[in-house]
């Protein structure tokens, strides 16, 4: 993946850096957003950090541009929706995230969803999904499970930490949705196409499975023609 | 701290670290945001619609405390439960410092975090609250680095600023949170052997300035609170290091007025259109510049927004023993 002219990649091998272009071999990484309203955003960034990604932090529509994926964070939905109503912001999240791979959590799970319940409220509408917000009850009642994955063959098959705060539940999903881990039989991280969802928060364990897929995802989105990306949402992807 | 390994099939059954971790969990959803002191169900429901993270639920705001005087003591269940029923974020309350048993009737109310607060009397001049000994996560004031690591030793997974409440006045808020970042800073750069004279001089558990002197941070979100009332407050608390705000009186008072005048009927319904739109504008004003606090901008427009900011009372012109800052050791 390291885009860089074989000549400097000798140079520096032998540590004569001192005329190159900066960075050159640093422009592979893929450029993720990260939705910086309100909420855990610096989790998230440390995180993708974590997985050789480069994390942006988003707090205007313009900022966008040039992304090759987003993660919508955990934090409250209804602060994230004041935001959005505004300046056409949540018309060009729908629009990006209807192309480009986006991982919401949490709050950012209950924003992707075509359906919310407990109260109802706006979302994005692109994650064949219906979330109740708060279903496991307030935050004396959050937890840490564990639970079994799905990640495919690439990944260790071991149980991943699961921190539900005052979590969502994903209430049902539809058709083109692979659940990807459960608890209590109701679908707690999903698949669509270019969208993850979680509704539990990968950002606060140290184990960095599910970051690692997400950019995997950012990965073959790349790979795929860049120019025609929503495609991706019919593409097979590994299943269970 | 002992591992208890994994809950079988959604027990409830958590380890004292997962309880931590839980507790700093949903004060890391907070950040970025304004928790605002509400005193009702309505003012709670425009603090939502204005886009406050979470809500304070009080029988007075600080401002009202200040003027009235008297014993300040945590707001009655059925208010709590009323504002709980209200809206879908996070509801806190406060308890007096020392008070456990206030602070047992506010997590059998299912509140989600918990304020232990010199706004209230204290109810003890010694202890504070034993905070791991709750379910419910606690925040506590601080107005230096030592007072934040002890409430943190005690398990508080939130701190922030003192400053002093009910006054509208910011300085005392920015003098705490400079204070505590610039302890931090001096942390970091002693040897490991000086550490342990900097925790006696802090009065705090070492392990705690240790980890401090490590990373050059609070190991729980660092919050500000006490006299914000403008956009330009919430801006000023961010870039000095504030990972979220609190606002208090600066929302719900009447336009112009002093806490020594807030007799004026501030705790009644906001039927007064103007003053309910008065309200909101403040309220939607502050979320927006806490989020965009590095873009001037938007902060200018924000603050545009604003009609009848509070008239406020200067922390230099009260008494040392008006100050709400001092109660808590």
């Amino acid at each position: 993946m390291v885009k860089t002219n074989p000549a400097w990649r000798a140079l520096r091998a032998e540590g004569k850096t001192a005329n190159l272009p900066e960075e050159k071999t640093e422009t592979a990484k893929p450029r993720i957003g990260v939705l910086a309203i309100q909420g855990d955003y610096d989790a998230h960034a440390s995180a993708l950090q974590d997985v050789g990604a480069e994390p942006v932090l988003v707090r205007k529509p313009e900022q966008l541009k040039g992304l090759d994926g987003l993660i919508i964070p955990g934090g409250e939905s209804t602060t994230f929706l004041k935001f959005l109503e505004r300046d056409g912001f949540l018309e060009s999240l729908r629009a990006f995230a209807a192309g480009a791979p986006t991982f919401g959590t949490c709050a950012g799970c209950i924003l992707l969803a075509t359906k919310v319940l407990h109260p109802p409220q706006p979302s994005l509408g692109i994650l064949d999904a219906t979330v109740e917000r708060n279903a496991y009850g307030r935050q004396i009642d959050s937890s840490i499970e564990e639970t079994a994955t799905k990640l495919g063959p690439d990944f260790d098959t071991g149980p991943l930490e699961t921190v539900y705060i005052r979590a969502p539940r994903i209430q049902q999903v539809g058709k083109g949705v692979s659940v990807l881990a459960e608890r209590d039989g109701f679908p707690v991280l999903v698949r669509q196409g270019h969208l993850l969802a979680a509704t539990f928060h990968p950002e606060l364990s140290t184990d960095r499975r599910v970051h690692r897929y997400f950019v995997n995802m950012v990965g073959e989105a790349r790979d795929s023609t860049p120019h025609s990306a929503p495609e991706s949402i019919h593409k097979p992807h590994r299943k269970s | 701290m002992k591992e208890h390994g994994s809950s079988h099939n959604g027990h409830k059954a958590q380890s004292s670290e997962h309880g931590l971790r839980l507790k700093v969990g949903l004060a890391e959803m907070l950040k970025g945001g304004v928790i605002m002191d509400v005193m009702n169900v309505e003012q709670a429901k425009i603090a939502e619609q204005a886009g406050a993270v979470a809500v304070m639920a009080l029988e007075r705001v600080p401002a009202m405390i200040r003027a009235e005087g008297g014993v300040a003591r945590m707001a009655n269940p059925k208010l709590i439960r009323e504002i709980i029923a209200a809206v879908s974020i996070p509801v806190m309350a406060k308890a007096r410092i020392g008070h456990f048993a206030e602070a047992q009737i506010l997590q059998e109310l299912g509140v989600d975090f918990i304020d232990e607060s010199e706004v209230l009397t204290p109810a003890d001049e010694a202890h504070h609250i034993d905070k791991h000994a709750f379910k419910t996560p606690f925040v506590c004031g601080a107005r230096d680095l030592g007072e934040a690591l002890r409430r943190i030793a005690e398990g508080a997974a939130m701190i922030r600023t003192k400053g002093e409440a009910g006054t509208g006045d910011v300085v005392h808020a920015v003098k705490h949170m400079r204070q505590i970042v610039q302890e931090m800073k001096s942390l970091t750069v002693l040897s490991d052997q000086e550490l342990y004279v900097a925790a006696k001089e802090h009065r705090a558990p070492y392990e705690l300035v240790s980890m401090v002197a490590k990373t050059g941070k609070l190991p729980v979100p660092n919050f500000s609170a006490g006299g914000i009332a403008t956009p330009a407050d919430a801006a000023l608390m961010m870039q000095l290091g504030a990972e979220s705000v609190f606002v208090g009186s600066g929302i719900f008072m009447k336009e112009r007025a002093t806490p020594l005048d807030v007799e004026c009927d501030a705790t009644g319904q906001l039927n007064n259109p103007a003053e309910r739109a008065e309200a909101e504008s403040r309220a939607k004003a502050i979320v927006i510049a806490t989020t965009h606090y590095n873009d001037p901008k938007t902060l200018a427009e924000a603050s545009e927004q604003v009609t009848g900011t509070m008239k406020g009372l200067a922390v230099a012109g009260l008494d040392e023993s008006q100050l709400l800052q001092t109660r808590g050791w």
